[in-house]
């Protein structure tokens, strides 16, 4: 089954390649692999845990080198985001005027390679997989993008690439630490060869920094964040919904089942720095994004602004915080996917996404407003939303950290900003919403000004009803969580 | 005995909300009585747990991390939670009724009654949540029903602004209250308010941290009864449909701070710090908005600053550990202002949207059931003898006396001023002659909306008397020898009715003009202009950072040094699938190079 829904995608990617009806093929295989995530989902038996749906091919047994797929909890969850997401960008993708099969083929590439990358438990297909949806993105920005495209996709391609650059140094230096005869690209193997303390917490330090800068610039994690609202700005909307919805979670995957796992000490070691560069994401970027005057680039920002609670999550490295980063990785994919395809519809019908321009289209398109302000308010955590659930498990998690009497420390401090933090996003968000959907309708907004179309609006109600399943019901996923997340990571016990 | 009867009145207007919302949107009548069904449900339900007393329903978990996190939802039903569940739904449903006449013709009507029922679940979901996080949450979801029906009529921008202002405002309080519950579940380890009632021995040596942990707890409590110095976004609210206004920013919304003290108060008692903190903060509410009150010439806004200063006595009742004249004086404060606002409503739709009072007048003659029901609601929020707020105010000006006499005295001087203003209010509105036309043509209101007039003034006028009040709540013990606390009262109520109908009789322009108090001491200019200098000024040195130093000349420094841009942007030529397979092959190539050869 987890064999299918990785190859479901590439394979339909190559089979508009070959010729297949673009649009029709890319939403079938898009359907299937939701269909399949969904069913993968309830088989899953939780009551054994660990990895499930394992397959392996081998490749070459001198470098133990295999194809190795498995899912748990967070991998499933995370299976479901991308192909949520994945159907309805193909979706939302309006007629594409030049190489329309690419641009289906690159948005499955993208799905793909996240899927792919998620549902490996080898260390070498994991970053391959992840390099192989870097590429399509490029040539979504490069090639169908708007504004300063160009730049916008050089500016990603070099940031991309250094962070991969590092993480793969990252990566190659936790290969060599395990002792000869125990290396492996297995991450089974390797979580076995940590829990025995294989490897030195010298090495620990070193090859988590590096994997924190490596997988932090690629989540735009302060001070790396810059690439991310130039890009989302230029990219065409579904290609902004995927990345930001699902392949930027690669890093933070990464995070949760590579680094922390095989690297407690190291995590330890480097807490205080990514408590600070968090805070950077939150605060510093919180307030850039109070200051934007167009909802394409304060859609970005506030992208990368969430990551800091996500990164909060990791950092306090217990069960609580654990099981809120994951389900926050699901639900703020599911609201910025659903941000990001409504500010492409606005910007089809008005040729523009600056606030000064818009206004009053609350009365224009109800629809469009009623659906943007339940994603505005998903976003800023409100309640009946998984964002919600997931940034409560956050908040109560980081405040336990070191807690006692005597006042607050570094978790403590953290927390209180963070929360401050969402005092920003409220202001942000609403004073688009005010900007965009409410007064009266704009003078140099020329009619007519349709509403969304009637087959617009099932992605919508799925990706809502996605989101507010998990926010009515947290149960449901952190059932699947639980093995995964059941102990805090050994260096905090 | 468990029973399901209080989910279902929890339940039932979200329901309502739901199908309006999916289904019944385009049929607007439909929606409508949809909406006012489900409260009635809920208000028969309501009805049912108060007389049978119902104690216990089932409880369901939300968040389960096995031992280390859980919060369930579960109700609480104490006497307290009953009581403000038949308060609540009995006001609800009277309000929906009457905006059956206020909002018939208005485009937006299944979208204002999804609101409404939307408001019914979470302000329900406060009254009975047994823990924290669970009051956290309808306490966020109450945020947003207000900031949908404040901004019903979200093409106007006064309309829109309001909205935003107070969600915005309520954040900042739930800033402060999320941290306080934060640290009270770090200290007792629970959520559930009976168990941390039980573990607050737990505090004991630690002082300080008990003190922090209520005060911000009580922060929750400033911004949603819209306490100095969060209270700018109460009168703003006002542009809000007045059936809004009457429901959410006069009688149950705003009062839900208050009730959240009360239901908290084992830990709020518990720290002569934070109860003294609380007085003065309710204290100074009530003195200021009432100044605030005098100067005003919109009927509704006179009644906004009213709503902020009855709620400042009320806090100050829970300063003064007594949560039982609050909740008194929040019982008969929900019936005589949802009065006054209902009353006012029937004005301003009969007017055809005239608020200023200056362009009313003799409006006795013209609305005679309205008039009389709005004099019901004045003399009780005035405190005239025998009517209902005569005793509540003096069982919370007993008890300031009791315990402190500065804020007595400035209770007592609020007083004063309240029979000031609203004496001033109604001879300005009801007698002397009309100033407009349309007050001139004014005529009596609908059935639909007077007759919810006619059964809101019953407890208006007896909701005072023991016999009444003893039903729904515990009534606080007065001492004989404080006699002379009426007598003060009634004093100050009559130098305030005397003193403004003299100024004000057959007057047609305001005799009197304060600019400090009709300007709202400047609170809300420093402010704006507070939040320019600070979050404004912060925001734009980000973005300037970002974008020119950041941005600007690490990437580009570091793309067109380090790596050469000449060859790589070549390279790179946009759309070109090639360069970047070779870049990205490249990494690929990398790793099996080191994991191989080394």
């Amino acid at each position: 089954m987890l064999l299918f829904i990785v190859i479901a995608p590439l394979l339909t990617a190559l089979l508009i390649l070959i010729g297949a009806p673009a649009r029709l093929t890319a939403l079938l295989g898009s359907a299937a692999t939701l269909i399949a995530s969904f069913a993968a989902f309830f088989v899953y038996d939780t009551a054994r845990g660990g990895f499930q749906f394992v397959s392996s091919f081998p490749i070459s047994a001198t470098w133990r080198l295999q194809f190795l797929l498995g899912a748990d909890g967070l991998t499933l969850i995370m299976l479901l985001l991308a192909a949520l997401v994945l159907l309805c960008a193909v979706w939302f993708t309006p007629p594409v005027e030049k190489s329309e099969r690419l641009f289906y083929a690159c948005l499955l590439f993208i799905a793909g390679g996240a899927i792919g990358a998620f549902a490996s438990l080898d260390l070498f297909f994991f970053y391959a997989f992840h390099e192989l949806a870097l590429i399509p993105t490029f040539l979504l920005i490069g090639i169908w993008g708007s504004g300063n495209r160009s730049a916008a996709a050089w500016k990603i391609t070099i940031y991309l690439g250094l962070g991969s650059f590092v993480l793969l140094l990252g990566l190659i230096m936790l290969y060599r630490s395990v002792p000869p005869e125990l290396r492996s690209f297995d991450l089974r193997a390797l979580q076995l060869v940590a829990a025995s303390g294989g490897i030195l917490p010298a090495a620990q330090n070193q090859i988590f920094f590096l994997l924190l800068i490596g997988f932090g610039v690629l989540i735009s994690l302060f001070p790396f964040h810059s690439w991310a609202p130039e890009a989302y700005a230029s990219a065409p909307a579904p290609a902004a919904m995927l990345h930001a919805g699902v392949l930027k979670k690669f890093g933070l995957y990464g995070l949760l089942r590579v680094a922390l796992p095989l690297l407690p000490e190291g995590a330890q070691h480097w807490r205080t720095l990514l408590i600070v560069l968090l805070l950077g994401n939150i605060i510093y970027v919180g307030l850039v994004t109070i200051a934007q005057k167009r909802l394409d680039w304060m859609l970005g920002y506030s992208s990368v602004m969430h990551m800091g609670y996500i990164f909060l999550g990791i950092a306090s490295a217990n069960v609580i915080g654990l099981n809120g980063a994951a389900v926050l990785m699901f639900a703020h994919g599911i609201s910025i996917a659903l941000l990001f395809a409504l500010a492409g519809e606005i910007r089809r019908r008005a040729g523009t996404l600056v606030f000064a321009d818009l206004g009053g289209l609350g009365k224009l398109m109800p629809f469009a407003g009623f659906a943007f302000g339940v994603a505005a308010f998903a976003s800023i955590g409100l309640p009946g939303f998984a964002n919600f659930a997931a940034e409560v498990m956050v908040f109560f998690g980081a405040f336990r950290v070191g807690a006692d009497w005597q006042g607050f420390h570094l978790f403590q401090v953290a927390t209180v900003l963070a929360l401050w933090g969402v005092v920003i996003s409220a202001v942000y968000m609403l004073r688009a919403y005010r900007a965009i959907f409410m007064g009266a309708p704009n003078e140099r907004l020329h009619s007519p000004f349709p509403d969304l179309s009637r087959t617009l609006r099932l992605p919508i109600v799925l990706l809502i009803a996605a989101t507010m399943i998990v926010g009515f019901l947290p149960n449901t996923v952190l059932r699947l969580l639980q093995p995964t997340f059941s102990a805090p990571v050994a260096a905090n016990r | 005995m468990t029973s399901i009867l209080p989910w279902i009145a929890l339940l039932l207007p979200l329901v309502s909300a739901s199908v309006i919302i999916g289904a019944t949107r385009p049929l607007r009548t439909l929606s409508a009585f949809i909406s006012v069904g489900a409260v009635l449900g809920s208000f028969v339900c309501a009805t049912l747990i108060f007389f049978q007393q119902t104690s216990a329903a089932s409880s369901f978990s939300w968040i389960s991390l096995g031992s280390h996190f859980s919060v369930p939802l579960g109700l609480t039903l104490d006497p307290l939670s009953r009581s403000m569940l038949f308060m609540v739904t009995g006001v609800g449903a009277l309000i929906h009724i009457y905006s059956l006449g206020y909002m018939g013709t208005d485009e937006g009507k299944s979208r204002y009654f999804a609101g409404l029922s939307l408001f019914m679940f979470s302000m329900l979901g406060i009254v009975l949540a047994n823990n924290f996080v669970m009051m956290f949450i309808f306490w966020e979801l109450v945020g947003v029903s207000s900031y949908l029906l404040i901004g019903h009529w979200f093409e106007r921008p006064s309309a829109a602004d309001a909205a935003k202002k107070a969600f915005i405002t309520n954040r900042l309080g739930d800033f402060g209250f999320m941290l306080g519950i934060l640290m009270v579940w770090n200290a007792t380890g629970s959520l559930v308010f009976g168990d941390i009632a039980a573990g607050m021995a737990r505090f004991t040596g630690h002082p300080v941290y008990l003190t922090a942990a209520a005060l911000f707890v009580f922060c929750g409590a400033v911004g949603k009864s819209a306490q100095f110095p969060l209270h700018v976004w109460l009168p703003d609210a006002m542009e809000g449909p007045t059936p809004v206004s009457a429901l959410i920013h006069a009688a149950t919304m705003v009062a839900a701070g208050v009730y959240m003290l009360v239901r908290v108060g084992f830990l709020i008692d518990a720290s002569l710090g934070a109860l003294q903190g609380i007085a003065w903060i309710g204290t100074i509410t009530a003195v200021l908005a009432a100044l605030m009150a005098t100067q005003q010439s919109d009927i509704k806004r006179i009644l906004a600053y009213s709503t902020l200063s009855q709620l400042g006595y009320m806090v100050m009742a829970v300063g003064l550990a007594s949560g039982q004249a609050a909740m008194f004086h929040l019982y008969t404060h929900a019936a005589f202002k949802a009065l006054l606002f209902l009353g006012s409503g029937s004005i301003i739709f009969m007017l055809h949207h005239e608020q200023n009072i200056w362009r009313m007048g003799g409006l006795a003659k013209r609305l005679p059931i309205t008039f009389l029901t709005f004099a019901v609601g004045t003399l009780a929020l005035i405190g005239f003898p025998g009517f209902s707020g005569f005793f509540s105010k003096d069982a919370i000006l007993a008890l300031a006396y009791e315990r402190s006499l500065p804020i007595f005295v400035f209770a007592a001087f609020t007083a004063l001023l309240t029979a000031y203003y609203m004496t001033r209010l109604v001879v300005v509105a009801f007698f002397g002659s009309p100033r407009s036309e349309a007050a001139v043509h004014g005529a009596e209101a609908p059935p639909v909306m007077t007759i919810p007039l006619v059964i809101l003034a019953i407890p208006a006028a007896l909701g005072g008397f023991g016999f009444f009040a003893t039903r729904f709540l515990v009534l606080p013990n007065e001492k004989e020898h404080l006699l002379v606390v009426p007598t003060i009262a009634f004093g100050c109520l009559l130098v305030g009715v005397l003193s403004a109908a003299l100024f004000y009789r057959n007057r047609s322009s305001d005799p009197i003009d304060i600019e400090l108090f009709r300007n709202r001491f400047y609170i809300d200019e420093f402010y704006t202009g507070l939040i320019k200098a600070t979050q404004g000024a912060l925001a734009s040195l980000s973005s300037f950072v970002d974008r020119w130093i950041l941005d600007g000349a690490v990437v580009r420094g570091l793309s067109g040094s380090v790596w050469g841009s000449g060859f790589l942007l070549r390279l790179l030529q946009v759309g070109n699938l090639q360069a970047y397979g070779f870049i990205f092959g490249l990494g690929i190539i990398g790793l099996i190079y080191f994991t191989v050869f080394h």
